[in-house]
């Protein structure tokens, strides 16, 4: 690991005004640190944000505020996250490991960058890591990266399972910096790779986040589901965030789907919930709007499965809702 | 009996290799190949050296002295040539760990790459029939008339399986320190299965007498053979503490691991069978397709159970081998025997569904009377025990044949069985044992505890063979300066260690004082028997519909393998090596990279191995044996067969389920997905 200087900021706006070419921030650390070690990250300048006064979960009106510092492990034991938005503690359950929850902060866990094996290996090409490059894994093992939203550049996905949850949800993320406080509503905070996949998110360097907030949760059932070979500690092949309501007609009143491990972002499935709202809660419309989400896919070889899964998990977990 | 050393470790006061306090000690830390093939032109060390703490670096520059007879993955920096992606090229010795790695990235070396080979295919050209297979086996083995067979048979299944890449992940990684002392002796403390052998290696290698070397192994952290043999570090660290004149410590981190300590060669196995209107097999081949690097041959004995598990008038098995640019695989928990009885017992599910019998009916409508390939008669065998009393607790007379039409909800349901087996042999071993002057009994032999609790089954030996009390037995293991012993490997260990104890606790009890004994000559005069230990294991798994994810809801393994010396830990080496097996079945594989060389998912965050939640009733029983042609104790080993057969019960159960059979492991989500979906 190279040497790099440290310094813990006691305030938000003490940290953006120490932040510098080559400072990170650090949260839990349980995935930059690991980069670290591998060489993939190498700050000059680590300010440690993660004992900054930002670990509460408070109620504002019918919002709920997360601190940028809450561990995992806690906003999924919170009874009003579980009650009010199932959804989020599941998700947030179905990550990592408890050792790992208990450090991993809200912003840590959803500015983690992508376990794709080339960007972990600084002795291969990686676009995301070292622009222009190029991407090996396109020809390569890309078995559990992207079918939406890639570039020639980068297949990467984004590996957060909150953040599925909180892209269902439509949560803000907001964040401070030099210039200034902002609000940006999920999805917008990750960005499809193009021709720039070494940024990740839409932040200018040296943004904090401070918080995440919730609004009220949609109406209806809500669930969130992830698919993995193995029963836990991994991350998802497929994972969904959905909530849906339907009217006493028995026709969509409101829709929320969003979807991780097919993009560079996780992944708000706009399309099906468009083909949805205001038709029947039936298996046959459920297919035909994961279909037509799934019109954008462009699979490679070895994750073409993702398709068929994709389209079946929307279908299942939609029909598990309407019942 | 509770593990001996229990407390030490898991209060963390076991000292594994890399923590022995040694004074002056310095680190090592390796510069990798990052081409697969090739001639390295230069090693420029200039900016390396300048670094803080550096103290050394190692490379093909200035080759560091070895014996003549070092060769291929220890023979370190030697020759110029790169083998594979991965290997090690050069080395820095630095003051600090992290000193000599930074370094070790500032290390330049330049290379003439040469276009590299990695991919196995069962059609390449430089396949070639090795002279033996691992341990020494026949590689190619013909009786009768296998077309003839074919041809006259009701029912013939001809099929293809494929295993990939799986790499043994011991907790403990391998490490090594060396110490050379002003007499010019070695010290190791290393991460061995076997200290005898490694000492043997590593004096050979540095062209020492065996003598001046000692190889210390108190605790090992796991190996499943990636420790058998001494690996890099073990050179590595005495090469550069030879340089910098002080003690020197060589961990490998996780990745360097798949790179260098070995890996189960992938196979391409074809299966013929043959069977007559009974079920009874009229013909049985089995030819094992497998790589080799171009350092070092070794030729996996991936087709030899098929030699020994059923009768057939026409019986062939071959294994090929091809020499890739590729790290060298070495030994993996059961190397022949996992993917080779992986390929045989599936191929046997699918004869049993080709002829319409029952597929345990199957196999004991083929139970041999002399072993298939060589005519001997077996010391014991109770597969068709273990096949009955497997398929009582199961409930398998409940069972409905056909697959894919049992249905929880999106859960498809099925269950599947297999065989197992693994040979029951030993090894010459040298024991002592002396009557200390506080009245207990002191049992000297360099056996290895890998975390099988080996200690602990050799003081129920000892103390069985004394007929005194296991608090008054004081076993002394893992030292090369203790009575020679052999590996910890084969399933041998106990076999071999415990028959020297005996003989050596006899002599003890007849001679008041000590007890000396070297079991050379009595093995020799083993008579002629095929020995084996057999099991069987059943599986019930849970496919999902919507997500092809699969889920082991239950896992039983019935074992026939002698006498069991200790019920606690056997069941802990059945249990594990049936989740090892599990792992094996739905999610282990190393990819190899096509385009740069060497391995991808280098780590346990992209190499899965099963997590608590997988393993949710995994049970093992035995029963028991009486077989006074094995040895002493009467024991057969039980190291590995646990994880033979259970990937193929799980596939086998995977068909059941959905009337689909996958031939290639890992049974994957993604392969369900695009078979069925």
């Amino acid at each position: 690991m190279k040497t790099f200087d440290y310094a813990r900021a006691d305030s938000a706006a003490e940290a953006v005004r120490d932040h510098a070419p080559g400072t990170m921030y650090l949260g839990g650390g349980t995935n930059l640190v690991d980069l670290m070690r591998l060489g993939v990250a190498e700050p000059d300048r680590l300010v440690d944000v993660s004992r900054l006064p930002l670990d509460r979960i408070e109620q504002a009106g019918d919002r709920v505020r997360i601190g940028a510092t809450v561990r995992n492990s806690d906003l999924a034991a919170d009874p009003g996250i579980r009650a009010r938005y199932p959804m989020l503690a599941r998700a947030v359950l179905t990550g990592a490991s408890g050792q790992v929850r208990n450090v991993a902060t809200v912003a840590g866990n959803l500015l983690q960058r992508t376990r794709c094996a080339y960007f972990q290996d600084v002795t291969r090409p990686c676009n995301k890591r070292r622009p222009g490059s190029g991407c090996p894994a396109i020809a390569g093992d890309h078995t559990n990266l992207a079918i939406m939203g890639a570039s020639e550049a980068c297949v990467a996905t984004h590996p957060s399972d909150m953040a599925v949850a909180l892209t269902a949800l439509g949560a803000e993320v907001h964040v401070t910096g030099t210039g200034g406080d902002r609000v940006i509503p999920m999805p917008g905070l990750h960005r499809l790779p193009g021709d720039e996949p070494e940024r990740d998110t839409v932040l200018e360097p040296g943004e904090l986040i401070v918080a995440v907030e919730l609004p009220p949760p949609p109406p209806g059932a809500m669930v969130y589901r992830k698919v993995r070979e193995r029963a836990s500690f991994a991350f998802a092949l497929v994972s969904i965030a959905a909530a849906l309501d339907v009217g006493a007609d028995g026709t969509v009143a409101g829709c929320r789907i969003a979807l991780g491990g097919l993009a560079h972002v996780p992944w708000r499935a706009e399309r099906a919930e468009q083909a949805l709202l205001g038709g029947p809660a039936t298996g046959e419309a459920f297919l035909r709007a994961a279909e037509a989400e799934l019109e954008q896919a462009s699979p490679l070889p070895r994750n073409a499965y993702k398709v068929p899964l994709t389209r079946n998990l929307i279908v299942s977990t939609l029909e598990g809702l309407a019942s | 009996m509770n593990r001996i050393e229990g407390r030490v470790k898991v209060t963390g006061l076991a000292t594994y290799a890399a923590e022995y306090p040694v004074e002056g000690l310095v680190h090592a830390f390796p510069v990798q190949s990052q081409i697969a093939k090739g001639r390295i032109r230069q090693v420029d060390a200039a900016q390396a050296l300048a670094m803080p703490g550096v103290l050394a670096v190692l490379s093909s520059e200035d080759p560091p002295e070895l014996a003549a007879a070092a060769s291929g993955e220890l023979a370190l920096f030697q020759s110029r040539e790169v083998a594979y992606r991965g290997q090690l090229v050069a080395a820095v010795v630095a003051d600090t760990l992290d000193n000599a790695r930074a370094a070790a990235a500032a290390v330049r070396v330049g290379y003439d790459p040469d276009d590299h080979d990695v991919s196995l295919r069962a059609d390449h050209p430089g396949l070639y029939k090795p002279d033996t297979v691992n341990p020494g086996l026949p590689t190619d083995t013909e009786k009768g008339d296998v077309e003839a067979g074919l041809a006259a048979a009701a029912t013939v299944v001809e099929v293809t399986y494929a295993t990939p890449v799986l790499h043994n992940n011991p907790m403990e990684p391998h490490a090594a320190i060396a110490c050379w002392d002003d007499e010019g002796r070695l010290l190791v403390y290393d991460t061995a299965q076997g200290t005898t052998w490694s000492r043997d290696i590593l004096a050979r290698v540095l062209g020492l007498p065996a003598d001046r070397v000692r190889v210390v192994s108190r605790h090992v952290g796991g190996g499943f053979g990636s420790k058998g043999t001494p690996r890099p570090q073990a050179v590595l660290a005495a090469l550069a503490a030879r340089a910098v004149g002080r003690p020197v410590k060589a961990v490998l981190t996780r990745q360097q691991m798949f790179d260098v300590t070995g890996y189960r060669t992938p196979t391409i196995q074809r299966l013929r069978l043959g069977a007559d209107a009974e079920g009874r097999l009229t013909a049985l081949e089995h030819v094992a397709y497998e790589q080799s690097s171009t350092l070092e041959e070794f030729a996996e004995q991936t087709a030899t159970p098929t030699r020994i598990m059923y009768a057939t008038p026409a019986l062939r098995t071959a294994h090929r081998l091809v020499r890739l640019d590729v790290a060298t695989p070495s030994w993996m928990r059961a190397p022949g025997e996992a993917p080779g009885m992986y390929a045989l017992e599936s191929a046997m599910d699918e004869l049993a569904y080709a002829a319409g019998m029952d597929p345990i009916e199957l196999r004991v409508v083929n139970e041999p009377d002399t072993e298939p390939h060589s005519g001997l008669p077996y010391s014991s065998r109770d597969l068709v025990g273990c096949l009955r009393e497997g398929a009582r607790r199961f409930e398998w007379e409940r069972r409905d044949p056909a697959p894919g039409v049992r249905r929880d909800g999106e859960w498809l349901v099925g269950t599947g069985v297999a065989a197992s087996t693994y040979p029951a042999r030993r090894r010459p071993s040298r024991a002592r044992a002396v009557r200390r002057e506080d009245g207990d009994y002191l049992v000297q032999v360099a056996a290895a505890d890998i975390g099988t609790g080996a200690r602990t089954a050799l003081t129920t030996i000892a103390a069985g063979a004394l007929g005194v009390d296991p608090d008054q037995v004081h076993v002394e293991l893992g030292d090369s300066d203790l009575p020679a012993a052999p590996v910890a490997g084969g399933s041998m260990g106990t076999a071999s260690w415990g028959s020297a104890v005996v003989r050596a606790c006899e002599e003890l009890k007849s001679d008041g004082r000590e007890g000396v004994a070297d079991t050379t000559e009595e093995i020799e005069g083993d008579a002629q028997f095929a020995r084996h230990a057999f099991g069987a294991q059943f599986a019930e798994v849970r496919v999902s519909s919507v997500t092809g994810e699969v889920r082991v809801s239950r896992l039983l393994g019935v074992f026939a393998a002698g006498h069991i010396i200790d019920p606690q830990l056997a069941r802990s080496q059945f249990i594990g090596g049936m989740t090892m097996g599990m792992g094996m079945a739905l999610m282990e594989e190393t990819l190899t990279d096509e385009e740069f060389g060497g391995f991808l998912r280098r780590d346990l965050a992209q190499y899965h191995v099963p997590a608590c939640a997988d393993v949710r009733d995994v049970e093992a029983v035995w029963l028991d044996e009486r077989d006074v042609e094995l040895n002493p104790m009467g024991s057969k080993g039980i190291g590995e067969i646990g994880i033979v057969g259970t990937a193929a019960a799980i596939g086998n159960a995977v068909f059941h389920a959905t009337g689909h059979r996958l031939r290639e492991l890992p049974i994957t989500p993604a392969k369900i997905l695009m078979s069925r979906f």
